[in-house]
């Protein structure tokens, strides 16, 4: 009995589009790559040197940890190279190269293989790596002067500011009105173009938007975690009578909101949830700049809600269709 | 006889570790250990009112009545931290200072508790001494690995001594002495894992788990293959 090679017997799924993680990692890549192009722009091929020093010590901390605990490796899926990147882009540009190396060590075996490697860490790794650089070395993370983008051009070398977040602290950040009327170092082209102190690749919105922009057509992520939470902060601040927009432009939001918090495996899967979810990721990050003893809480609010996440998702499952409640007395139903 | 003082001495070591085996005294050994001194300050502190507390609770044991034993424990160790704090104000106010409210707190760690209601309420003085000293030692020792790698990692220094230019902070802060303090249990959990490994027995079908599935061919035809 010898079965025809054209009639091949096999269990469904019989058509697979194609996706696989590493597609999508490659997406993710993909959008990351303006903001990653912008950064070298903007402050110099130092950033080249730190997103590749990040990249190698995370792909080499996963390509060591799975080895060490005897499991397959898992270089193939991207995952490491897209954690070292985001980490990379939460990093000042004139970090000490080795701080890098020790928040992918954090981020990669403490944080990813310690729970089990891709799709069990229960927070962000990239974010816990960057928390744990920030508070280990304060001085070097969150400077009162970071370096000013276009070096090159202002013809001096290092030209340092304080960073705009820093700036609404002292209360010199312009209003609304005065961010499109006056001119000041904030007006919003240059937020929007990223000529403006702050990590890696947090500055130039642009590109995060773009980015942004095709992940969503590619329906990578979808647009509701990072609308509700940029929305969130902005009504937030703008409600305690300071400037949205500025809120918005400023610090990492960008960057958390469309490349952080929508981490598959540390936010919610349903569509309620994820509401939920990114609404405390938004009301926490308002809060904390607003009342905080920091200037930014865009990574705490995000790692903060990445905990909540299991409890979120109890809340919102879905009721099956024609779910009836059981109830819980008999006589009192009667 | 003798054997039984080795044991009693060396199971708080680490086999019986009160902090990294049985989990107790926790709030000091988080919160003191940000520097090696501190760490071994408070260890020896805890080490010489339980040997005290250890050897009166021992002798009182016949005396003590079960349904207040609780409070007249805790009377006779306040009385000994109170003891050991007025003594060290006085001749090391350094450690004094930096061990701060941890030094009279002394009293309600569950080590010393523990120790006067699992061991010194049931044995003889000379043994519940013993059991003190390595219990107090075991403790001491846990403290002053935990501060030594939190010293250097989180100040840069041992001792005092400068080591590193740009030490990790978060090492000195409570998440990196809860990190520390995981990894510490875990590299016990490990090393005593190891060295209670018994040799390998020859297992028969009584003690494995598919017997009822290979129903026993080992006994049956096992030999033969």
């Amino acid at each position: 009995m010898e079965i025809p090679k054209k009639l091949t017997v096999s269990a469904s799924p019989h058509l697979h589009c194609g996706e696989n993680t590493r597609t999508l990692m490659l997406d993710v890549l993909l959008a990351l790559a303006p903001a990653a192009v912008m950064s070298v722009i903007l402050f110099g091929w130092r950033c080249l040197l730190l997103m590749a020093i990040s990249v190698a010590a995370c792909v080499g901390f996963e390509y060591g940890a799975r080895r060490v605990l005897g499991r397959p490796n898992s270089l193939g899926d991207l995952s490491a190279v897209v954690t070292g990147l985001l980490l990379a882009f939460n990093l000042p540009a004139n970090l000490p190269w080795w701080m890098p190396v020790i928040g992918a060590f954090v981020a990669i075996v403490i944080v990813k293989q310690f729970f089990g490697g891709i799709g069990q860490n229960f927070v962000n790794p990239a974010l816990v790596g960057r928390i744990v650089l920030l508070v280990s070395f304060p001085d070097a993370m969150a400077p009162a002067e970071w370096p000013l983008p276009l070096p090159y051009i202002a013809g001096v070398d290092t030209v340092t500011a304080a960073s705009p977040l820093a700036a609404l602290a002292n209360g010199t950040a312009p209003s609304l009105q005065e961010m499109f009327t006056t001119a000041t170092a904030y007006d919003p082209l240059s937020m929007l173009l990223g000529l403006r102190p702050g990590s890696l690749g947090e500055t130039c919105a642009a590109a995060l938007l773009l980015g942004g922009l095709y992940l969503c057509i590619r329906r990578t992520i979808s647009p509701v975690i990072p609308l509700v939470f940029m929305g969130t902060t902005a009504a937030v601040t703008w409600a305690c009578g300071q400037n949205p927009l500025f809120h918005l432009l400023a610090g990492g939001l960008m960057l958390g909101a469309i490349f952080m918090a929508t981490d598959y495996t540390t936010c919610p899967i349903n569509f309620k949830g994820k509401i939920l979810y990114a609404f405390g990721c938004g009301l926490l990050t308002a809060l904390i700049r607003l009342f905080g003893n920091m200037p930014e809480g865009v990574s705490v609010a995000i790692v903060l809600m990445n905990i909540l996440v299991p409890h979120i998702e109890r809340i919102t499952t879905p009721k099956p269709f024609g779910y009836v409640k059981p109830k819980k007395e008999k006589g009192a139903a009667q | 006889m003798k054997r039984a003082y080795g044991k009693e001495l060396t199971k708080g070591f680490l086999r019986e570790n009160p902090v990294l085996r049985l989990c107790l005294g926790t709030c000091p050994t988080l919160a003191i250990t940000t520097s090696v001194l501190a760490g071994v300050g408070m260890g020896l502190a805890a080490t010489v009112v339980l040997i005290c507390s250890n050897v009166v609770i021992s002798l009182l044991r016949k005396v003590i009545p079960q349904k207040v034993r609780i409070p007249a424990y805790i009377t006779i160790i306040a009385g000994f931290v109170t003891i050991v704090q007025m003594i060290v104000q006085a001749y090391l106010p350094a450690i004094n200072d930096a061990l701060g409210i941890y030094l009279p707190l002394i009293v309600v760690n569950c080590i010393i508790l523990g120790r006067a209601e699992a061991f010194a309420s049931k044995n003889p003085v000379l043994l519940s001494a013993v059991d003190g000293v390595g219990m107090g030692l075991g403790f001491t020792m846990a403290l002053a690995v935990m501060g030594a790698i939190r010293e250097i990692l989180g100040a840069g220094t041992f001792l005092g001594i400068q080591l590193l230019d740009r030490p990790m902070l978060i090492f000195i802060m409570a998440p990196g002495g809860f990190f520390v303090f995981g990894m510490l249990i875990a590299a016990a959990n490990a090393v005593a894992k190891r060295l209670g490994r018994k040799p390998a027995q020859k297992a028969g079908c009584a003690g494995c788990p598919a017997a009822g599935a290979c129903n026993g061919c080992e006994q049956a035809g096992g030999d033969a293959v």
